[in-house]
C-alpha cells in the first residue's frame, strides 16, 4: 500500500507540462494534514497505555516480595504494613478454573451445533445472534443475575461462595469462545470431514476425533483469551463472592478472595501502605493476563503451520 | 481471532452447508447432536434466565417504592418508606458514555486508518496488538490508574475547559471539579477505544483492493483515496462499531465507581463534581443494601440490561447489514 501510494503524484510530477497536472498543492497539503492526524490518533491512544503500564510496574514493585504471595490479609489492618494477596490469589485461580471447566464445554459444544448441525437453521440464526447480543451483557448484570437467581431464589450459599462468582464469569466466557470456535470450526475444510464420512465413521466421532482435533489450537487460543478476559472482572464478583480477608480453599462454602476484589478493597483505603498493596494488586493481576494472552499468541503461532491455513 | 470485539471478518468464507441434514441413527449420533443442540438452547436459556430473574427479584422492591422509579433523582431504598429513582444514574450513564463515544471515536478511527494504511506492513500486525493490549488492562487498574494518577491531573484540564468554553452549557459551573462525569468519560473513552478501532480496522481491511487501487490510478492522494474508497465502504461498519462502544461504555462499573464522588441529583454541569451510574451506583452501594435495597439494585441492573440490549442490538443489525453487500 505505502509503495503504491507514495509513487501515486509521480506520473504528475514527471509529466509536468503535459495534460496532466501536477497534485495541486491545496491536495497535497490536505493530504499531509490527515496523515499528521492519523500519527497523532495513534500517539494518543499509546499515551495512556505507557501511563498504566508505567504507573502500575513503579508502583507494584514497592510490595512485591515474598510476603504478598505467601500471607492472607487476616487480621492486618489498611494502616500496618506487610499482608498479602495469597488468599486473593488462590480465589482467583480457583474461580476462573470453574468457569472454565462450566463454560468451555458448553460454549465448544454450542459452536459445534451452529457450524455442524444448524448450518441455516432458524434456532442457529437466533442462537448466533444471542451469542453476539451476549458479549455486550455489561459484566454486573452477569452478577446481578448470579445473585437473583443462584443466591436469592435458589438460596444456596447466599452469603456468597466463590462458585457463584464462577458462575457469573462463565456467563461472560461463554459468547467469547463460542465464537472462537465457530470460527475455527469454519476453517476445517470440508474435504476431511468427507474423507471421515467415507471411510464409514460416524458423525459425532468424526467431530469429536477429526474435526475438533483439527481446530484444537484455534480453540485452545480462544480459551485462554476469554480466560484472560474474565479474569480482571471485578464487578460481576463484587455482588457473588464478597469480601473476606482470611484464606478460603473452597468454593462451595463461605466468601472468598479474588485478586480484583482485593484491589478494590484496599483502594478503598487513603493510607499508602494499603495504597501499594492495590499497586502490586494490579501489577500480579496484569502479569497473569499478559502471560495468558502471550502464551495465546504462542500457541497459535506455534501450531499455525502444521494446520497448514 | 479478533479478541474482545466478538464480531469477525467473514472474508472468503461463504457459508457453505458443511454438515448435511443425514444422520445415521445411531445412539451416539443422537446423543451428541441431542448434546450440541442442547448447549445452544442453553445459550438462549440464559438469556430468558436472566431477564426473568431480575424482573422478578425487582418487583417487590418496586411495589415498596414510594417514589417514581423513572423520575426521582433519590437513592435511598433503605429509608422507612423506601424512595427511590433511576432519573439521576441514567442522566449520568448517558452522558458519561456520551462524551467517552465523542471523544473516543475520532481517534479510534484514527488508530485504525494508521494501522490499516499508513503503518508499514510489516509492523501493521504488531501496532494492531499494542492497540488490543488497551482492551487487556482490566477495568479495576484502569480505576486505580484513573483514581491516582489521572483524577490528580483532571482539574487543570476541568478549569480550563471551563474558562475556555464556559458559554457551552455542560462545560459551564462555578466548580469544575476532578471527580466529574467529564472525567468518567475520559476513562471511559480509553477503555472503549480498543474495541471501536479493532472493529474498524477489520471493515477497512474488507475494502476491495480494486475500489482502493483505482482510486489511486485516478491520482487521488492518500486521503483522497481513503476519503473516496474507504470511508463510504466502512460506514456502517464504523457506526456499529461506536454503538458497540457506547454499550461497552454504558455497562463499564468498577473504572467509573472508583473515579465518580456521589452528590445527589442531576447536575447538568459536567465539569462538576458528582453524578453516579447504573453500574457504579450498583456497585458502591452493594455493600449496604438491606433486602429492598437489593430488589432496587436489581431494577436498575435491569434498567441497564434493556438498554445495553437494545444499543447493542441496533449495533449488531447495523453491522450485519453491511455484511450482505460482501
Amino acid at each position: 500500500m505505502t509503495a503504491v501510494s507514495k509513487s501515486a503524484p509521480g506520473p504528475g510530477r514527471s509529466a509536468k507540462g503535459s495534460s496532466l497536472a501536477p497534485v495541486s498543492s491545496s491536495r497535497k497539503i490536505k493530504d499531509r494534514l490527515v496523515q499528521g492526524l492519523v500519527y497523532a490518533a495513534f500517539a494518543l491512544a499509546i499515551i495512556p497505555l505507557l501511563s498504566v503500564l508505567w504507573t502500575v510496574i513503579t508502583n507494584g514493585l514497592a510490595r512485591l516480595d515474598a510476603d504478598f504471595f505467601a500471607f492472607s490479609m487476616n487480621g492486618v489492618t489498611a494502616r500496618d504494613g506487610g499482608g498479602g494477596a495469597y488468599h486473593a490469589i488462590i480465589g482467583t485461580l480457583e474461580q476462573v478454573a470453574i468457569a472454565t471447566v462450566i463454560s468451555v464445554p458448553v460454549a465448544v459444544l454450542t459452536a459445534v451445533y451452529l457450524i455442524e448441525y444448524g448450518a441455516g437453521s432458524r434456532l442457529a440464526k437466533a442462537i448466533s445472534f444471542f451469542v453476539d447480543v451476549m458479549t455486550g451483557i455489561p459484566s454486573i448484570v452477569a452478577g446481578l443475575f448470579v445473585l437473583a437467581m443462584w443466591m436469592l431464589t435458589l438460596q444456596i450459599a447466599p452469603e456468597g461462595s466463590g462458585f457463584a462468582g464462577a458462575l457469573a464469569l462463565s456467563i461472560l466466557m461463554m459468547p467469547t469462545v463460542v465464537r472462537a470456535t465457530e470460527e475455527m470450526l469454519k476453517l476445517v475444510p470440508g474435504d476431511l470431514r468427507e474423507a471421515s464420512y467415507a471411510l464409514g465413521v460416524p458423525r459425532w466421532r468424526t467431530i469429536c476425533f477429526v474435526v475438533l482435533p483439527t481446530a484444537l489450537t484455534g480453540i485452545l487460543t480462544g480459551i485462554m483469551l476469554a480466560v484472560a478476559r474474565v479474569m480482571g472482572e471485578t464487578a460481576p464478583l463484587l455482588l457473588t463472592i464478597f469480601f473476606t480477608k482470611a484464606i478460603n480453599f473452597n468454593p462451595f462454602d463461605g466468601p472468598q478472595g479474588s485478586l480484583p476484589t482485593f484491589i478494590w478493597d484496599q483502594v478503598s483505603n487513603p493510607q499508602q501502605t494499603s495504597l501499594d498493596r492495590a499497586w502490586t494488586g494490579a501489577l500480579v493481576l496484569i502479569l497473569l493476563i499478559m502471560l495468558l494472552n502471550l502464551g495465546a499468541r504462542l500457541v497459535a503461532r506455534r501450531f499455525k503451520p502444521a494446520a497448514g491455513r | 481471532m479478533t479478541s474482545q470485539s466478538g464480531i469477525e471478518a467473514h472474508v472468503g468464507t461463504p457459508a457453505r452447508p458443511i454438515g448435511g441434514a443425514v444422520s445415521t441413527g445411531r445412539a451416539g449420533d443422537r446423543i451428541f447432536a441431542a448434546a450440541a443442540r442442547g448447549s445452544g438452547i442453553l445459550v438462549l436459556a440464559i438469556m430468558a434466565a436472566i431477564a426473568v430473574f431480575l424482573i422478578w427479584k425487582a418487583i417487590p422492591a418496586l411495589q415498596k417504592n414510594e417514589a417514581n422509579f423513572l423520575t426521582s433523582e433519590d437513592w435511598n431504598p433503605n429509608a422507612v418508606p423506601p424512595r427511590f429513582g433511576i432519573a439521576q444514574l441514567a442522566f449520568g450513564t448517558l452522558m458519561s458514555s456520551l462524551l467517552a463515544l465523542l471523544m473516543a471515536t475520532p481517534v479510534a478511527i484514527g488508530i485504525a486508518l494508521f494501522i490499516a494504511f499508513y503503518s508499514p506492513r510489516r509492523l501493521a500486525s504488531g501496532l494492531g496488538y499494542v492497540v488490543d493490549l488497551l482492551a487487556a488492562v482490566p477495568s479495576i487498574v484502569y480505576g486505580l490508574w484513573g483514581l491516582l494518577v489521572l483524577v490528580p491531573h483532571m482539574e487543570g484540564a476541568s478549569k480550563l475547559l471551563n474558562t475556555t468554553f464556559g458559554w457551552i452549557p455542560v462545560f459551564g459551573g462555578d466548580n469544575p471539579g476532578k471527580s466529574s462525569i467529564f472525567t468518567a468519560g475520559v476513562v471511559l473513552a480509553i477503555m472503549i477505544l480498543p474495541i471501536i478501532s479493532s472493529i474498524s480496522r477489520e471493515v477497512f481491511l474488507q475494502v476491495p483492493r480494486a475500489h482502493v487501487e483505482a482510486a489511486l490510478a485516478l491520482g487521488a492522494t492518500r486521503w483522497e483515496m481513503i476519503r473516496m474508497s474507504v470511508l463510504p465502504y466502512g460506514r456502517s461498519g464504523m457506526v456499529g462499531a461506536s454503538m458497540l462502544g457506547l454499550g461497552r461504555a454504558m455497562g463499564e462499573t468498577i473504572a467509573v465507581a472508583l473515579v465518580l464522588t456521589y452528590v445527589p441529583g442531576i447536575n447538568w454541569h459536567l465539569l462538576e463534581n458528582g453524578g453516579s451510574t447504573f453500574a457504579a451506583n450498583i456497585a458502591k452501594n452493594f455493600g449496604e443494601a438491606g433486602e429492598i435495597g437489593r430488589g432496587a439494585l436489581i431494577a436498575s441492573g435491569l434498567v441497564l440490561f434493556v438498554i445495553t440490549l437494545v444499543v447493542n442490538m441496533a449495533a449488531r443489525a447495523v453491522v450485519a447489514r453491511r455484511k450482505e453487500f460482501v
